[in-house]
This record gives structure tokens, sequence and C-alpha cells, in this order.
């Protein structure tokens, strides 16, 4: 997905004069075509991450259109004040994009995995929350933020994530997407792990359970139109799935949602996201999800069991 | 190889040797970066942890020990070695770094995992601070030990080092010693080019600081510069340590693709033919 993110950027600041790229200090050789084409507009800001929030505020009410990236908990929970200041109160248009998002760095502990960046960003008013699931989502969410006004921030992983959706999906900003019909069950994701969902659908295929699956590509805007259009597909059960805390992140928007607009009567929600603990026993990724029930198996045993 | 006596450095020069190697070997088998951050520290870690800290290997939670606090946390696969060898727990228990499962990874977890480790670092910036706490502590309960902090120059980057010294400095910590790994490199690029750091020494005089300048992989300088911080009463101390990211092995020394990279099997033979 980064280099994704370092194509599309490239692109965009050939079209545009006012996109500048702020790094903190990573990201080595990727935006080397970023730097032929605009030597001036990529400024390696260092490690120092509230700086770079703050510079970039000011970049942006000088009208500017700054892009911050670097590792996501150093772009979030570390310039947290930045962000909620000169951010979104600010209504700066900035965007800010995390990368090896959630447990991508599961082996770097917990100075390296992002489980908390979506519930604490979504209590601040007026910043855009969006976590694709992959490359072809991230590129039509990033065309789209650079024309729009207000924060944004992108949630991403690392490199070699799977292509989840289909070549003429209207991907974007805010687009709930059916990735696969199904009945009784529907099963909703944020960000690449919706991949262990679509494993786990295929092993569930075989013992003749058909689960839908949807991604709602963030959520912040939520795509209401698209839920409603679920609550009268008349699922039993919708289960949430998202390699971020189980506070605070997906899950919990889905049942203030569903709370708010008075579906309770209409369906269940089950939630699957990382335990509220630290996580101390470390692997790689794949170990990781597997060790706190968020990956394939995790979905099966909870379907199985419902 | 466990004790060292006297002032041998020939004794030194031959562990830095072999913990080297095992660094290296590590990195290729688990395929841990930040290589060339682990071998420029490695002379520091070996001098305070066979020399400077008062610790003991056998009640690492004594509540007089020596803090030492890896601020560069990236370093840890380094740490990890120095600890092992210096006997906070068995060798083997190597054997599997970096493997699903183990407490040993990139980065020293919080304390109770790792005998001798005091704080999980990884994040830049947060052990130096860290450090000035646990120096503070000391002053507030009497006790008697020392603080000390290994940042890196990139680390230098961050605010909190900064605000970090400014505080040590106008409370005149003199228990609070600070070593900075100047290898001159961050991870994409030549620290002097990213944020100006020089004069790296004249600014943290100007915090009200006690600083010295040494080559930090010469253990009689280490060694002198350690002493006289002990011996400055009245203020925190500085040592910049000038040091080569990489050293020890020819072909990775000042080149920073080693901040990321891990030796293929023929550049872990070769490295190895150097040791
Ligand atoms: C707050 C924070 N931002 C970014 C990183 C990612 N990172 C890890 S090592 C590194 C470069 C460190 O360079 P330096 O401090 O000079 O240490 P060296 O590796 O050269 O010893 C960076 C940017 C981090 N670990 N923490």
């Amino acid at each position: 997905m980064r280099n994704a993110f370092a194509t599309c950027i490239t692109k965009l600041a050939k079209e545009r004069e006012d996109i500048v790229l702020l790094s903190g200090d990573i990201g080595n050789r990727m935006f080397d075509d970023f730097k032929n084409i605009a030597p001036n507009r990529f400024i390696n800001c260092g490690i120092a991450e509230a700086n770079m929030m703050s510079l970039a505020a000011g970049m942006a009410l000088s009208g500017l259109r700054p892009m911050i990236y670097t590792i996501t908990p150093f772009t979030t929970t570390r310039c947290l004040e930045q962000i909620k200041i000169g951010a979104a109160y600010h209504q700066a248009n900035i965007i800010i994009v995390g990368t090896g998002s959630g447990l991508s760095y599961a082996e770097l502990g917990p100075t390296h995995h992002s489980l908390e960046d979506i519930a604490i960003l979504r209590s601040i008013p007026g910043i855009r929350i969006l976590a694709p699931a992959d490359s072809n989502e991230l590129t039509a969410q990033l065309e789209e933020a650079v024309n729009l006004s207000g924060p944004t921030y992108i949630r991403i992983g690392k490199k070699g994530e799977p292509s989840i959706h289909h070549k003429n999906s209207k991907l974007g900003i805010g687009k709930g997407q059916l990735l696969k019909e199904g009945d009784e069950i529907l099963l909703l994701g944020i960000g690449p792990i919706i991949n262990e969902a679509l494993k786990a659908s295929e092993t569930l295929a075989k013992r003749d359970k058909n689960i839908a699956i949807a991604t709602l590509g963030g959520i912040e805007p939520i795509d209401s139109a698209f839920l409603k259009l679920m609550i009268k597909r008349n699922f039993h059960t919708w289960i949430t799935l998202e390699e971020h805390s189980i506070r605070g992140g997906l899950g919990t928007t889905i049942l203030e949602w569903i709370a708010d607009n008075n579906f309770e009567s209409k369906v269940k929600v089950k939630r699957i996201g990382a335990p509220h603990k630290f996580i101390h026993k470390l692997g790689n990724q794949e170990y990781t999800r597997n060790q706190i029930g968020i990956d394939n198996q995790a979905i099966i045993s909870l379907i199985e069991n419902l | 190889m466990n004790t060292i006596s006297g002032n041998n450095y020939e004794d030194f020069n031959s562990l830095s040797k072999l913990l080297r190697k095992r660094i290296i070997e590590t990195s290729a088998k688990a395929k841990i970066p930040h290589l060339g951050s682990c071998l420029s520290c490695l002379e520091i870690l070996i001098f305070l942890y066979w020399k400077e800290l008062k610790i003991n290997v056998n009640d690492p939670e004594d509540i007089d020990r020596d803090r030492f606090l890896l601020s560069k946390g990236h370093a840890a696969p380094a740490l990890f070695q120095v600890l092992a060898e210096r006997g906070f727990y068995k060798k083997d228990l190597l054997n599997d770094i970096g493997e699903s499962g183990s407490v040993f990874h990139e980065h020293p977890p919080k304390p109770g995992f790792i005998p001798g480790v005091e704080a999980a670092t990884g994040s830049l910036g947060h052990g130096m601070p860290m450090a000035l706490g646990m120096a503070m502590a000391a002053n507030i309960k009497h006790q008697q030990y020392r603080s000390y902090a290994l940042i890196s120059d990139g680390e230098c980057n961050e605010g909190s080092i900064w605000e970090a010294a400014m505080l040590a400095g106008s409370l005149k910590l003199a228990n609070l010693t600070v070593l900075i790994d100047f290898n001159k490199w961050q991870a994409t690029g030549r620290s002097e080019d990213i944020m100006a750091l020089e004069p790296l020494q004249g600014k943290w005089k100007s915090f009200g600081w006690h600083t010295q300048e040494i080559d930090g992989h010469n253990f009689t300088e280490i060694n002198t510069s350690l002493n006289n911080a002990r011996l400055e009463l009245n203020k925190p101390s500085l040592i910049v340590a000038h040091t080569i990211k990489g050293k020890g092995i020819s072909f990775m020394e000042d080149d920073n693709n080693w901040h990321y990279r891990t030796p293929n099997e023929k550049e872990l033979h070769e490295a190895l033919k150097e040791l």
C-alpha cells in the first residue's frame, strides 16, 4: 500500500503545485520520483512528529496541501494535540497518512502497534477517518481527499497487501462496498484485514455457510445509505472486523449507528477486534492476529458458535 | 566470559568482536534490521555494563542499582547480546530471537520480561526523559544510584529530548549522564542534512550541561569521559560519542543501507571473516 501511496502523490504533485509531502525520516528511496518532480515540495521534517503536524497546519493555512507520512503511532497519538488544534479545529487541509497501521509492525512491539488511533481520532470533530482495504481504494480516496476541505486521516498497511476490490467498483470516501453476496450473516470490515474474512468465507462455504462481506472504507464519514440498505437485507447478525481495539473503532461506531437509528430489533452485532490490552507475545502480523483472535480462524469459530 | 578484570582493554576488544559476531548472526538469521545502529553503540554498551554501571546480575531489580535506558530502542539486538553475555540470563534464550512467541524482538519490552531491561523504548524520544525521571527519583528518595541514557543523533530531532535537557540543566541533576551515539546518520539521510545538529556539544552546554566529546569506539576515552561525568557534582553530563554506523565490518561502515538491510548468506560469511 505504501508504494501505491508514493505513486499516487507523485502523480498529484505533477498535476498540482500546492501538494507538499512531509516525511518523518522514513520512506527511504520510496519518494525518489516525487523528489525528482518537486524537489522543493518534499521535506524530511526529521524525527519530530509534533512539529511536523503543526507546521503542516501552518502550510495549509497558507494555501498549501501538505500530506504527512510516517509510521502510524507517530503521526497520530504522538502528536495528538497538534492534530486536534492545528488540523481539526482550524479545519486545515492536511492529509495525514499512517503507514504500518494496526499490527503491520507486530514484531516491533507495542511502541509500533496502532490499535487505538481510530478510537482517539474519532472523538475529535471535523476529521475524516479512512481505512482503505487495498491500494486501489487508497488511491481513489487520496485523489478525492485532495479536493476536500478540512483534514483527512488515512490509515494504511505496509506492503504486499492483497488486492481486495473488484476492478470496476466505485471506490472513494465514505463508500460501503459489498464484496461478496451471502445470507443470514454480514461481515463488515475496514482495512486490509478484510482479507481474513474472505479466507474464512471460503472455509465456511464448504460447510454450507454463505456469509456476505462488505467494507466501509473508513468510519468518518460513514456510509449510512449503504448501511440502511444492508438493514433491509435482514441479515440476522452483523459481525464487525478491524485490526484495531475492540473499543472505539468500527465495532463501536456500528453499535452507535444502530442505536441512534433505532435498528436494535433488526440486527444483532458481534465485534471482532483487538482485546483491550497491550500485546506482549510478539511475532509477525499473521501470528499476532491469530494470538489475539482476529484472524480467519477466529471469524470461523465465532460464526460456527452463533 | 562475563567478568573482565582490571582495565584490560584487550579483553574488551575481543568481547566486542564476539558480540559483533552474534549481533550480525542474529540479524541475518532472524532478519532483524537496524544492524548499523547496533554496531555503532556496542563499545559504549560493553563499557557501561562491564565497568560503569553499579548493577548486580543476580539481583537485577536491586533498588540501589544504576539505571540505564537504551533510549535508541532500535539497538535492542545489541543490548540483548550484552545482557546475556553479562549474565542477566542464559545465552540460549536468544536462540529464538525474532521468532513468534519470543520476548526478544526488535525493541526492549517493558520491565518484567527480560532481566536487566529498565523500560520499553522504540518510539524515539521517550527513554532519555524517563532516565531524567529516574535521576530525579533518586534525589527525592535520597538514593545514591546514577541514571544513564544512550540516545542517537536522529533522536535529537525530537523536542522531548530538548525539553528533558532543559529541565535537567535547570535542576542541576548531577546524577544523570547521557551519551549520544553520534554516527552522523538517521533513517533516510545524514543527520546534519536533515536537522543541522552541530554544534551539538555547544547546544547541550548552553542548556547547562557538562559536556565532553570522545571517540565512541575507544574504551580509554569512554572510561575517562564517564569518570569525568561522575566527578561533576553540579550539572548533568553529556557525552558526544563520535561513532561509525556499521562499525567493525568494512562494507557496512558508514553505509546507511544497513539501517534497514539484513545480511544475506554471502554477506554474513564475508562479515564473519572480518571478526
Ligand atoms: C518517534 C519515532 N519516530 C520514528 C521512528 C522510526 N525510526 C526508527 S529508527 C529511526 C532512525 C534513527 O536514527 P538515529 O536516531 O540517528 O539512530 P541510528 O539508527 O543512526 O543509530 C527512525 C526514524 C521511531 N522509532 N520513533
